[in-house]
């Protein structure tokens, strides 16, 4: 329990002291970015956190119809939510690729793999507009039911943070243009591939929740004290 | 590859020759504080103005014309959200928390730069979409400043077409702004300290600044949230917080959504949002006490934690804004336990203020008077706070003017009493000259006094059963007429400290254009900041060498020591040291 140590302390008592106590090599510029990412994915995570619960408040009210809770709603297929995951998935696997072979300083098949990811990205975009577009035809209308105002708020809010993160890699490609040394391009890589596997993550669990049953929402809504 | 601590980047460093990026797109947080400091004052006295203008329609109803029920509205609802959000947390945050952070740590600036220089630039756009409100057909929202849905968005409230959809967009704008500076504060904070520089001997100013920037990041996505989804409901019609409703004889489109869930995830950010003000104001005030009174600050431990746990219960407190909302009433016995212990290490912090000055040395300069100011506006208000924090006694007393008399003091006065304090005590620093001290004394007592002259009758106001947000009372039998002879006496003393800010923009302005130069470290501070090689500290901070911090921030009238303060950077070999900590 560092945070305890530090905070009992005593700083008026003249034994703590020395500029010695402070020199971590930790201390980098790469730490300081993670720290950054780190509280940037904590902010996100209460972000999607707090749409989260406010979803499963409203599933309670009657008007509500979960988009899998019976053979014609949309979800209750779910095939084709996972091949747009799985284009996900694939993305963050090639960025861990780029990674690993940037340690092994193949720096042409790194760009590669990051190249690949980048397309593999794009292509969720494209396939949840395609999804989003789809419903929409079906007569799931954004104002018809809440359940369908969440799916919409959520693809797009999950959207809008990936396309922050595509840029970023844009720009890490930019940096493999520009030939910046190994080490930088791998520090970039390492941030860019925390947030990417993050967004992953956060698109399972609205996955799951979008394919729950009602029964689910009441269990999960009872336990927030709904 | 060998890494290099932040520290020591000075190569990295970038150094500005235009004019252009020296001052205006400048990344230097020097620069960037006083740009966000200028743009928060602007905005606030817009909002000063409104103020004004309420009062004197409260003050003297029918008197007039261009003062309607509409207009009356729009000011209450310009007028909280400019103050709460625009002014206090841009200001303390985006303005101190710039200007301080890396020089009293001793960093030579932020970690990202850019990003900081972005965050003001995006907090800028966010005012001026504000700001648009005022300019489109029929005028800003009139909503009150928590915007509660439905009536924030419905046909009849004024402002709900382009107006409200402006005030969300420039939230969201805003916490935008607000967590790319965030992000830098925090991790400046954690990776930029100099050498010696631990966590305990950081001044509290820092760990105000630090703890509330923690507090901002992870409340301001309620409030996004909130904006989002109310905004969702205005342009596309959906029902997330807007129930059926039938409005001026129409049945809406609206469906089964619960304005409730707006209150709480409002109040989720906005209780937050109280210690977002506090903390920073909290922290300075600490500096500015023990560097005036010449003593250390009393438990400095304490204070710390009180901090971190103050921050850490802000965010399970948020539901005592909602007795009357018609939630559970079991949450009701919940809320008001967690209120009344968030006020145990609040207490604790005004005890130990109060400590410090004991037995001082204390000076009475223009920043102690704010200071001392502060320790009784806060006390007046954080007591009024105790009694709405029950739930039996805020039912009758729920928006009526005891509630408004209670954050004008706690959350109102009391953090302008510190930026006050705060403004003068840095003033030096930022611009190398002295302001004028009589005119800063003539600046504290008129608003001193003249605060207590508005808000002490308010708690009477409230206590008859006068209701806040109203136009003009009416006919109302329980109300005496007595009370709008007070409203009169309460709108006279507002003009009165309203003008009275003009001693302070005239003085900052007047000491701006003097040629008479400040001497260093005007006050003897200890702390790092008032240490740089020029004062006011040129780009980079500390020349070619950054300092070492070898002790804490409080070394005032150490026995045995012929100056009466030590400032952190003094090696221990050139003090005779102090191993018992006594007397400090």
């Amino acid at each position: 329990m560092a945070i305890l140590r530090t905070l009992s302390e005593k700083p008026w008592i003249d034994k703590h002291t020395g500029p010695e106590l402070y020199e971590s090599p930790l201390v980098t510029d790469l730490h300081a970015k993670q720290i950054a990412l780190n509280m940037l994915l904590a902010i996100i995570t209460v972000l999607f956190t707090l749409f989260i619960v406010t979803f499963l408040a409203r599933s309670q009210y009657p008007d509500f119809k979960a988009l899998s809770a019976d053979v014609w709603q949309p979800f209750y297929d779910t095939s084709r939510l996972w091949i747009n995951t799985s284009l996900l998935v694939i993305s963050s696997i090639f960025i861990q690729l780029a990674i690993f072979t940037l340690k092994k300083e193949k720096v042409k098949y790194a760009l590669l793999f990051v190249l690949l990811s980048l397309i593999f990205t794009l292509q969720f975009l494209f396939a949840q507009l395609w999804l989003g577009v789809h419903l929409y035809g079906l007569g799931f209308y954004v104002t018809s039911n809440p359940a369908n105002s969440y799916f919409y708020v959520f693809t797009t809010v999950h959207a809008l943070h990936l396309i922050g993160g595509l840029l970023v890699l844009l720009h890490v490609v930019v940096r493999f243009w520009l030939k910046n040394s190994e080490q930088r391009l791998l520090n970039s890589l390492i941030l860019c591939s925390k947030y990417m596997h993050y967004l992953l993550v956060i698109w399972l669990a609205l996955f799951a929740l979008m394919t729950s049953s009602p029964e689910t929402y009441k269990t999960l809504a009872a336990l927030c004290g709904y | 590859m060998a890494y290099i601590a932040i520290a020591d980047q000075v190569e990295e460093l970038h150094d500005p020759k235009s004019f252009i990026t020296k001052y205006i797109w400048s990344q230097d947080h020097k620069v960037i504080a006083i740009q966000y400091g200028t743009t928060a004052v602007f905005v606030g006295l817009v909002a000063l103005v409104l103020s004004g203008l309420m009062r004197l329609q409260l003050g003297f109803p029918d008197t007039f014309d261009f003062i309607n029920p509409n207009a009356y509205l729009q000011f209450v609802t310009m007028h909280g959200m400019i103050m709460v959000i625009y002014l206090l947390t841009a200001l303390l945050l985006g303005g101190f928390g710039n200007y301080l952070i890396p020089l009293m740590i001793g960093a030579r600036d932020m970690v990202f730069p850019f990003l900081n220089m972005l965050s003001y630039w995006t907090y800028l756009l966010a005012v001026i979409i504000l700001m648009a409100s005022f300019f489109v057909p029929g005028g800003p929202t009139g909503a009150g400043w928590t915007l509660y849905p439905p009536q924030a968005i419905l046909e009849g409230t004024t402002g709900d077409d382009a107006s409200i959809i402006l005030m969300l967009v420039s939230l969201a704008v805003f916490i935008v702004a607000f967590t790319m500076g965030g992000l830098n504060y925090v991790t400046t904070i954690l990776q930029a300290r100099t050498r010696g520089m631990t966590l305990m001997r950081m001044p509290l100013s820092i760990w105000g600044i630090f703890v509330a920037t923690i507090l901002g990041l992870l409340a301001f996505p309620a409030l996004l949230v909130s904006a989002i989804m109310m905004l969702i409901d205005k342009v596309l019609a959906t029902s997330f917080f807007m129930p059926a409703i039938v409005s001026l004889g129409e049945q809406m489109d609206y469906n089964g959504g619960s304005p409730i869930l707006f209150q709480h995830l409002f109040w989720f950010f906005g209780h937050p949002e109280v210690y977002i003000v506090a903390l920073p104001a909290f922290g300075m005030v600490s500096d500015v006490l023990s560097v005036h009174a010449r003593k250390s600050i009393f438990g400095y431990r304490m204070m710390v934690w009180a901090i971190v746990i103050i921050g850490g219960l802000s965010f399970i407190v948020w539901a005592h804004h909602m007795y009357v909302s018609g939630m559970n009433p079991v949450f009701g016995f919940f809320f008001a336990t967690t209120t009344l212990i968030i006020a145990v290490p609040t207490a604790i912090k005004v005890y130990n203020w109060v400590l410090t000055l004991w037995r001082g040395n204390i000076q009475m300069t223009v920043p102690m008077l704010f200071s001392i100011g502060f320790i009784f506006t806060f006390t007046h208000g954080g007591l009024t706070g105790l009694f709405l924090g029950n739930v039996v006694i805020d039912l009758p007393l729920s928006d009526t003017y005891f509630v408004v008399a209670h954050f004008h003091m706690v959350m109102g006065v009391s953090p302008i009493m510190v930026l006050f304090a705060a403004i003068y005590h840095w003033f030096p620093l930022a611009s190398g000259k002295m302001f004028n001290v009589t005119l800063g004394k003539l600046h504290f007592w008129i608003t001193f006094l003249g605060t207590y002259a508005v808000y002490l009758p308010m708690h009477y106001l409230g206590f008859l059963g006068v209701p806040r947000r109203y136009y003009a009372m009416g006919t109302t039998d329980f109300i005496p007429e007595s009370a709008q002879s007070l409203n009169a006496g309460i709108t006279i003393a507002a003009i009165i400290v309203g003008f009275a800010q003009l001693f302070f923009i005239i003085n900052i302005i007047v000491s701006l254009r003097s040629s008479k130069k400040s001497e260093k470290n005007p006050w003897k501070a200890a702390s790092l900041e008032w240490q740089t090689p020029e004062m006011p500290p040129k780009h980079g901070n500390w020349g070619k060498q950054l300092p070492e911090c070898h002790r804490w921030v409080y070394d005032y009238a150490v026995p045995g020591e012929e100056s009466d303060f030590i400032s952190q950077d003094t090696s221990l070999e050139k003090t005779k040291g102090n191993p018992e900590g006594k007397n400090l």
